[in-house]
């Protein structure tokens, strides 16, 4: 029906399309093209996207000079506990939130839209005082705590949706064979949400590794930074002259999350349009 | 609610101990106690770092606390709140923060909305611009802020290279009073425009094919299937994506924190990076709480008016 469409049309979307990938994808270039340039290159003010001469000294300097290396580490402890923590608790009591009926998932619901909206602002100040009072601020355990229950909102959300589109007859079906509770749960349920569960998990971890604000306010010490506060650091300390290796270091701390989105990205919004259709 | 019946019936029946005397009784009590049993691992850390600090950050808006270690807290009533309400500095903030998120969630919605359509059509190059769209998604703030200040650079960004090469002189865009809050909202669009595109995109897909045919047999053109039929059926996805928008906007940090802190001279300072500095850099955390209190309460009303709005539209569904 669209090959109706007057010639201007067509170059007017295709101008539209082009701006779009102009806005989007330029930013990116200049990333990728500024971790490869020279430091003098860098400071001048000479648009190009292909470095006059590579250098890959960027990434090297911004392992081993700017300490990305241990704070990549930490980035990477703490998002895998946040996510193995956050989808052993949340797997239950999603279950529970999208069989169970009444006032039970009314209020599981209500929670979850509320603290999706809440300034995180107000929470960080009292959180704060808890985890010092048990010597807990500072540290990186500290910090995962505090993810699991900043992810776990959306965790609930996101796979209750999964849950939901299990038909409830199977499980009928295991009772009508005996089979106890847990037994349906794993045997039935469990294969069933395995996918559901895979996308949670990455998206766990995507937020836990691309956190700041939370880590800004909890961690002190330079050695227990996880990389998005040490990238931040890096940009007030050295100030224009290092642009070089912090591309590189903003490069390498977005790769992890990429191939997740990669993989996840059409189980992530299918899951979320699931929560937001039927929840 | 009798597939639940049904469930418990049969558990009865294999729990040979249960007692048949109080059938219904025991029935709701079982069914209670699973519920608990699922529910109680994960609703102990949400109550101990979520619903605590919550409701004790809400009280500590009525003390004088600080960060000093063992100073004594003393309620003082509305005292914060009368303090906040004469200061002109957390009501610019205010300003600037409703400014700030109104204008990055309608530009978002604009800006996805077009590319959404464009996404929908039969274009060339759909694959490519889908990929490097949902590239922003994946991005930690952080790097997002990076990118954008080299973007703005004065002296090395391509943005001023670029102007310098047709005769116009550089700006300041960051560090400029009238330049800085129009750039970092510039940016939150950037960083806004994947996820709505996507979830538009999905409610575009929905909408049957049928329907367009038919207003194109009628002599529909586009933009007046656009306007009565791809509009009307987003209308819930709108709505509910841009109030979520303005409500996320309005309480992130970490994008402007890292491109002006807050600068020049607060024309960027929203509320939470306000919020923030009174916390932990001036270590009032009593007047903090209540400053973030008001944000609580603005919010609040946002979210009633798209509640609201839901529900009347589920009831208009049903009926």
């Amino acid at each position: 029906m669209t090959n109706r469409r007057p010639w201007y049309a067509t170059v007017l979307m295709y101008t539209a399309l082009a701006a779009f990938l102009l806005f989007l994808g330029f930013p990116l270039l200049w990333l990728l093209s500024a971790s490869f340039k020279s430091t003098g290159e860098l400071n001048s003010l000479a648009v190009n996207l292909i470095p006059a001469e590579w250098d890959f000294t960027n990434y090297t300097s911004a392992l081993e000079r700017q300490n990305l290396l241990p704070a990549a580490g930490n980035s990477l402890l703490v998002s895998i506990a946040t996510m193995i923590i956050t989808v052993l608790l949340s797997m239950p009591m999603a279950y529970a939130l999208a069989r169970l009926k009444g006032r039970l998932r009314a209020a599981g619901t209500v929670w979850i839209l509320t603290s999706q909206v809440f300034p995180t602002i107000l929470i960080i100040i009292p959180l704060f005082l808890v985890l010092r009072s048990i010597n807990l601020n500072d540290t990186l355990f500290g910090l995962i705590l505090v993810y699991v229950t900043f992810t776990l909102p959306f965790t609930l959300w996101m796979l209750q949706g999964y849950v939901a589109a299990i038909p409830a007859e199977l499980e009928e079906a295991g009772e009508m064979d005996g089979a106890s509770r847990i037994t349906i749960l794993r045997t039935i349920i469990l294969p069933l949400l395995a996918p559901g569960l895979v996308a949670t998990a990455m998206f766990t971890f995507v937020s836990a590794w691309n956190e700041f604000f939370l880590a800004l306010v909890l961690l002190q010490s330079p050695e227990l930074y996880t990389l998005p506060i040490a990238l931040r650091s890096f940009l007030g300390a050295e100030g224009q002259t290092q642009l070089g290796p912090l591309a590189a270091g903003a490069i390498l701390a977005t790769i992890p999350s990429l191939i997740i989105f990669g993989i996840l990205q059409k189980k992530l919004t299918g899951g979320m349009l699931a929560g937001a259709v039927k929840g | 609610m009798t597939s639940t019946a049904t469930k418990n019936d049969t558990k009865n029946r294999t729990s040979t101990t249960a007692p048949n005397k109080k059938h219904v009784g025991h029935r709701t009590r079982a069914q209670r106690r699973e519920a608990i049993a699922l529910v109680v691992p994960a609703l102990l850390p949400i109550i101990i770092f979520s619903v605590i600090p919550l409701v004790s950050g809400v009280a500590l808006g009525f003390t004088n606390a600080t960060l000093k270690r063992n100073a004594e807290i003393e309620f003082i009533g509305f005292g914060n709140f009368v303090e906040l309400l004469g200061d002109h500095r957390f009501w610019g903030s205010f300003g600037i923060g409703i400014v700030w998120a109104g204008a990055v969630a309608l530009l978002t919605l604009v800006c996805a909305m077009g590319l959404a359509l464009l996404l929908n059509s039969d274009l060339r190059l759909k694959g490519l611009t889908r990929v490097l769209a949902l590239i922003p998604w994946a991005m930690p703030p952080v790097v997002i802020a990076i990118v954008w200040r080299m973007i703005y650079n004065p002296n090395s960004g391509p943005l001023n290279g670029a102007l310098e090469a047709v005769g116009i002189p550089g700006v300041n865009w960051l560090g400029d009073f009238s330049t800085a809050l129009p750039a970092v909202i510039v940016v939150g669009v950037w960083a806004g425009i994947p996820q709505t595109t996507v979830l538009l995109l999905a409610g575009m897909q929905s909408i049957s094919a049928e329907q367009h045919e038919a207003a194109a047999v009628d002599g529909a053109g586009a933009v007046r299937r656009f306007w009565h039929i791809t509009l009307p059926a987003l209308r819930p996805v709108i709505i509910a994506v841009t109030a979520l928008d303005f409500i996320w906007q309005f309480n992130s940090f970490g994008l402007i924190y890292v491109l002006t802190e807050g600068g020049p001279g607060g024309r960027t300072m929203i509320p939470p990076l306000f919020t923030y500095l009174e916390a932990f850099r001036n270590r009032e955390i009593g007047y903090a709480s209540a400053m973030g209190d008001v944000l609580v309460i603005a919010i609040l009303l946002i979210l009633s008016f798209y509640l609201i709005n839901q529900f009347r539209q589920t009831k208009g569904a049903r009926s």
